[in-house]
């Protein structure tokens, strides 16, 4: 409902941090970590403009409720063992 | 301390004393040696801020928001391009009400290049939501980045101020100045402390979307603050006088205006030449005066009103141009004054562009056009004064 101008803060202000969004909805690809092939070289964790990959004992762990499959670390993996499948395939 | 300084030491000095906390600026002439002057006062311990040298004005602008709504007393300087690359976020300033204050020192867009001073750079800023203030002195410099941050950080402002210095005739020519005592400024600016702020281990997102059923009222607040800003600025001048003796005429610095017949407008450091040039005329018994715009955002919309009942003509110099219209100080002093039933002559006068001088024969030859149009009565175009080529010469 609309709150008066005198009964709002002088910026919107939200308490809670933007992870209340699930940006992995928007995803059309996504990606698959061949665990075999990983170096640990950590580029994808690097990379990755969201943030969404957390290393756990030096592997990738994609977080799908956050990723939006734009392939940046399908991209730069040097041991190409990141492929981005779309989504309902594979 | 009186020392002698440049318009841009200035600037710096009126940062130090208002004990900026975190300076984030991009070198851009003519403005560098005011960031120059900032960094050497931080490594030398002298001022207990954060620098943080950033890779453009946009960041300089970002990194300011951020220590702003932070709780952070925030400075930064910059100049023509690097004012209009901020464009984006000198709306999310003064959107996010971080009251940032910043040095403008206003220099001709290019093409074709020119470091010299205009107006251009800050008027095409107007609509930004930040407080304007044009000066005309070095001292004046020093004492409004002080009243910026009293004015801006009021609970009923939250507003960012720009203060504005002519290039190179006020950035880097030197003047007495007087830096006024540390304890004195603490005593008058007591340190920030916003409402709300962005604390660690305390995750908010500010200016986060809204619908289109409560953009309105965030607007319509932001428009209240700035007409708080009005009484602020006149108020705080009030104090600021007590404290340091010094004022500069509010939004509408009249000067000769109580019986004049016909008055000039300008802003920034031609108003220095416009004084001697009043002088001189009413020496000769012509009655002029000069009413300098000091603060272009808030406009002083009811200064004008009340002006215009005493004047018969207004001369009005902009040494800055909208195509395909007039000079923006001209546009939006005819708006503020036609609601009124009887009005004054009004002429533009567009002088100055790209560093031209604006010299005391000329401002002269402005003030005897106006007087003759005003006896005409009749409805003049905007003029451009000293080019090349046209056949009416003004020097």
């Amino acid at each position: 409902m609309t709150k008066s101008y005198e009964a709002i803060p002088l910026t919107p202000i939200s308490s809670e941090p933007s992870t209340i969004n699930k940006t992995g909805l928007w995803r059309v690809f996504y990606p698959v970590v061949d665990l075999e092939k990983c170096k640990k070289c950590t580029l994808c964790w690097k990379f990755c403009p969201d943030a969404t990959i957390e290393l756990v004992d030096g592997i990738p762990v994609i977080d799908l409720e956050f990723c939006k499959g734009c392939g940046i670390c399908a991209n730069e993996c040097p041991a190409k063992c990141i492929v981005m499948v779309k989504e309902g395939e594979g | 301390m009186r020392k002698v300084m440049t318009g841009n030491y200035a600037s710096a000095y009126g940062a130090k004393v208002s004990r900026a906390e975190v300076i984030a600026a991009y070198p851009i002439t003519p403005q560098t040696s005011i960031v120059e002057k900032l960094a050497e006062f931080v490594s030398s311990g002298e001022m207990d801020a954060k620098f943080i040298p950033v890779e453009s004005e946009h960041s300089a602008m970002a990194a300011c928001i951020s220590a702003s709504i932070a709780g952070a007393r925030t400075y930064t300087a910059t100049s023509s391009h690097g004012l209009t690359l901020m464009h984006e976020v000198l709306i999310w300033a003064s959107s996010a009400r971080a009251p940032v204050v910043m040095t403008n020192v206003s220099r001709a867009m290019a093409p074709p290049w020119s470091v010299w001073v205009d107006h251009m750079d800050s008027v095409a800023q107007r609509d930004t939501g930040w407080m304007q203030f044009f000066c005309e002195s070095n001292q004046e410099v020093l004492d409004t980045v002080v009243m910026a941050y009293k004015i801006g950080e009021s609970r009923d402002v939250m507003l960012p101020a720009m203060i504005i210095e002519d290039a190179f005739i006020l950035s880097h020519t030197s003047e007495p100045v007087d830096v006024p005592d540390q304890e004195l400024v603490d005593s008058f600016l007591p340190g920030y402390d916003p409402e709300i702020k962005l604390e660690v281990g305390r995750p908010m997102g500010f200016g986060s979307l809204v619908r289109p059923d409560q953009y309105m009222e965030f607007r319509y607040k932001a428009m209240k603050a700035m007409d708080s800003a009005h009484e602020r600025i006149l108020s705080v001048e009030d104090e600021f006088k007590r404290a340091f003796g010094r004022s500069y005429g509010g939004l509408l610095d009249e000067y000769e205006c109580e019986d004049a017949d016909v008055v000039l407008v300008v802003a920034g450091s031609a108003a220095g030449t416009a004084r001697e040039v009043v002088d001189s005329m009413r020496s000769r018994g012509i009655r002029v005066g000069l009413a300098r715009l000091r603060a272009f955002r808030p406009f002083p919309r009811d200064e004008f009103r009340t002006l215009a009942k005493r004047v018969r003509g207004i001369a009005v110099l902009d040494r800055s141009y909208t195509y395909g219209a007039a000079g923006a100080f001209y546009t939006e002093i005819c708006g503020s004054l036609y609601p009124l039933v009887e009005r004054p002559t009004v002429k533009n006068y567009v002088a100055g562009l790209g560093g031209r001088d604006i010299t005391p024969g000329i401002l002269e030859n402005i003030f005897k056009d106006m007087i003759d149009t005003t006896e005409r009565g009749e409805a003049a175009e905007p003029e451009w004064v000293d080019v090349e080529g046209l056949e009416r010469r003004w020097r």
